[in-house]
């Protein structure tokens, strides 16, 4: 037993002195904290500069937000999924099976846009709850089962449209009760004349939520165990399955959630809408630090994964080349992320 | 070994206890005790039937026959659940913590301690490190940061933030699943020396091993077990290191496997 009272205030000898640019080196987002930085300057330098038609400029910023925060918005669910230690490949097509639902109620059924939007956001709840369940009843790779739902929702909302439409898209929402309120809310702009997306500022709200869900309640906590070792949290109490079935629901809600905002903010939904985005939220989880092999990883790195990869988009279109070139960035980003990851990892789990 | 009522009831105590699974008999008729602050070792080498007594103490496996008693009463667990809510904790060797998360995160694991009022009710995560700095301490662990993840730690300092975590969520009893036997001597050195810290603090520790050179510096007394059967019970005072090595090894069996070596590394030679 120990008789002295102070010595475990004294500093370590063996802990050598921890710099705030040390402690900094050890967060998970610590690499796309550089890569925003890097991106910015990129193409600031190339997209015409601080000039008021600049990359740089706060015209350029509203369109490089507009871009980050479609994809931020599911990066942040899709990288508290990542770190629960599962992948969800119908995010993206959630959007486009939402969104097609949304317009379908208001428009051919002329329900007001509020019951349409609760309808959605429970559709968003049941997918993520069936998305779950046959995850951990069957016990197959989340990538596996998930990637079902993702073949079954695009063939429901290529084919369930054309058959019960006739057409590919459905336009016209912008005629349905209450969509002038509904937009206001989910998908106008601010401070003219630059026009930031409302959007931006759900990512905002959304990112601060993920970050303190994930770092300060216990849910947090839980979320880093099932991810980091199933067994042993379930050994110690941890409710391993609800915890996982609640982060697929929080996944496709939020993908229901922007289902809507994209068709507010079009006016219409095509068959087609969504589908591929899912490979960009689970890169924008990658490269801010969420590990696919789950357990570590945070909300405020994949909201910058996001950023960078928004950035990347319209930087390209600032800075005047083919805009194709954006899937050669995305390439060389994702790899430079998951080396830088994987360094990290390695760094986190091995024993002195 | 005599059932004793009322305040003199040892902690827990298995009576006679016997496991059959199917026509195997994994265990017989084994009787054993341990008090607050005493270690009983349970010694045996593989297929002794250490971990169906382990399991039969946790809760995961009930007695096919015999009597388990804690403080004096016939108890019969359902899960492992059952056994902690008495104060039985087992510490087994995968340790159930998470590499990848910090020292207080896999400390509260599971019982995070809460403040705030719901919707911010909120992981009280200044409490949580100050506890695990001071629980640490106490048992005389030198963390050098609680916000280490737990895979950077030894394995040495790993067992011991197992250890000093059940014995702060109330164990009364703790059951050590072979905790030294992948570790290094001086590693070793370190679990045993909180191994007694925990005994000092009034727990009653069963230590699990194959390893009669741990068992022996740290044990009050000391259960042998071969195939199932228990050779024995022994006090410390009664009993010399050597003679432990030997009951362990299985006695007999350890000379005949002498004499055999003899024969091998002397056959080609001739």
């Amino acid at each position: 037993m120990a008789v002295e009272t102070a010595p475990h205030q004294l500093p370590d000898e063996r802990l050598a002195r921890v710099g705030f640019v040390a402690q900094l080196l050890k967060r998970p987002e610590i690499g796309s904290l550089f890569g925003v930085v890097a991106v910015f300057f990129l193409f600031v330098s190339t997209g015409h500069g601080f000039s008021s038609t600049g990359f740089g400029s706060l015209a350029g910023a509203a369109s490089w937000s507009d871009e980050a925060s479609l994809i931020g918005i599911m990066a942040v669910p899709v990288a508290l999924l990542m770190i629960g230690g599962e992948f969800d490949l119908s995010a993206g097509v959630m959007i486009g099976s939402s969104g097609i639902l949304f317009a379908l109620l208001t428009v051919d059924h002329h329900w007001n846009v509020w019951p349409a939007f609760a309808v959605v956001m429970l559709f968003g709840l049941a997918i993520g709850f069936i998305n779950g369940m046959l995850v951990m009843t069957t016990k197959l790779p989340s990538f596996i089962v998930t990637l079902a739902t993702f073949f079954v929702l695009q063939g429901l909302n290529l084919g369930g449209l054309f058959s019960v439409t006739g057409k590919v898209y459905v336009p016209g929402v912008d005629t349905t009760s209450g969509y002038a309120f509904a937009r206001k809310i989910f998908a106008s702009t601010v401070w003219s004349p630059y026009d930031f997306q409302i959007r931006v500022f759900w990512c905002i709200a959304i990112t601060a939520i993920g970050t303190w869900v994930l770092t300060r309640t216990r849910v947090g906590n839980w979320i880093f165990s099932v991810g980091g070792d199933a067994t042993a949290a379930r050994n110690v109490g941890v409710p391993v399955l609800g915890t996982k079935v609640a982060l697929f629901m929080a996944t496709s809600t939020l993908a229901a959630l922007s289902g809507v905002m994209r068709t507010l903010q079009l006016r219409e939904i095509e068959g087609a809408a969504g589908i591929g985005l899912e490979f960009e939220f689970i890169i924008a989880a990658v490269v801010g630090g969420c590990l696919l092999t789950g357990g570590y990883g945070s909300a405020i790195g994949a909201t910058m994964g996001a950023i960078i990869m928004g950035m990347t988009t319209t930087g390209i279109v600032f800075a005047g080349w083919n805009s194709d070139f954006h899937f050669l960035f995305l390439g060389v980003i994702l790899l430079l992320a998951v080396l830088l990851n994987t360094a990290i990892r390695r760094r986190a789990e091995a024993a002195r | 070994m005599t059932p004793t009522e009322g305040n003199g009831a040892h902690l827990i105590e298995v009576d006679h206890v016997s496991k059959y699974f199917g026509n195997v008999i994994a265990l017989s008729e084994i009787s054993a005790h341990v008090n607050g602050g005493e270690v009983v070792c349970v010694l045996g080498d593989n297929g002794a039937g250490k971990s169906t007594l382990i399991k039969i103490l946790s809760g995961v496996h009930r007695p096919t026959e015999g009597r388990y008693l804690v403080d004096g009463e016939d108890v019969r667990f359902s899960s492992p659940r059952d056994a902690r809510a008495r104060g039985i904790a087992t510490v087994y060797q995968d340790l159930a913590m998470c590499p990848l998360m910090s020292i207080w995160r896999n400390f509260f694991l599971g019982s995070e301690p809460l403040k705030g009022v719901p919707p911010l009710r909120r992981f009280d995560v200044a409490l949580a490190k100050e506890t695990v700095r001071k629980e640490l301490h106490e048992m005389g662990i030198d963390v050098r940061d609680p916000d280490q993840t737990v895979g950077t730690l030894s394995g040495g300092e790993r067992q011991a933030v197992a250890i000093s975590r059940a014995v702060y969520f109330g164990a009364r009893v703790l059951i050590l699943d072979e905790p030294t036997s992948a570790l290094g001597v001086k590693q070793a050195g370190i679990v045993l020396k909180y191994i007694l810290q925990a005994r000092d603090r009034g727990v009653g520790v069963i230590f699990i091993t194959h390893n009669p050179h741990h068992a022996y510096p740290v044990g009050d007394r000391f259960v042998i077990l071969n195939r199932g059967r228990s050779l024995g019970s022994y006090v410390k005072s009664k009993l010399q290191q050597d003679e432990l090595v030997r009951l362990m090894a299985g006695g007999r069996e350890l000379e005949e496997l002498q004499h055999e070596l003899a024969g091998i590394t002397s056959g080609p030679a001739s």
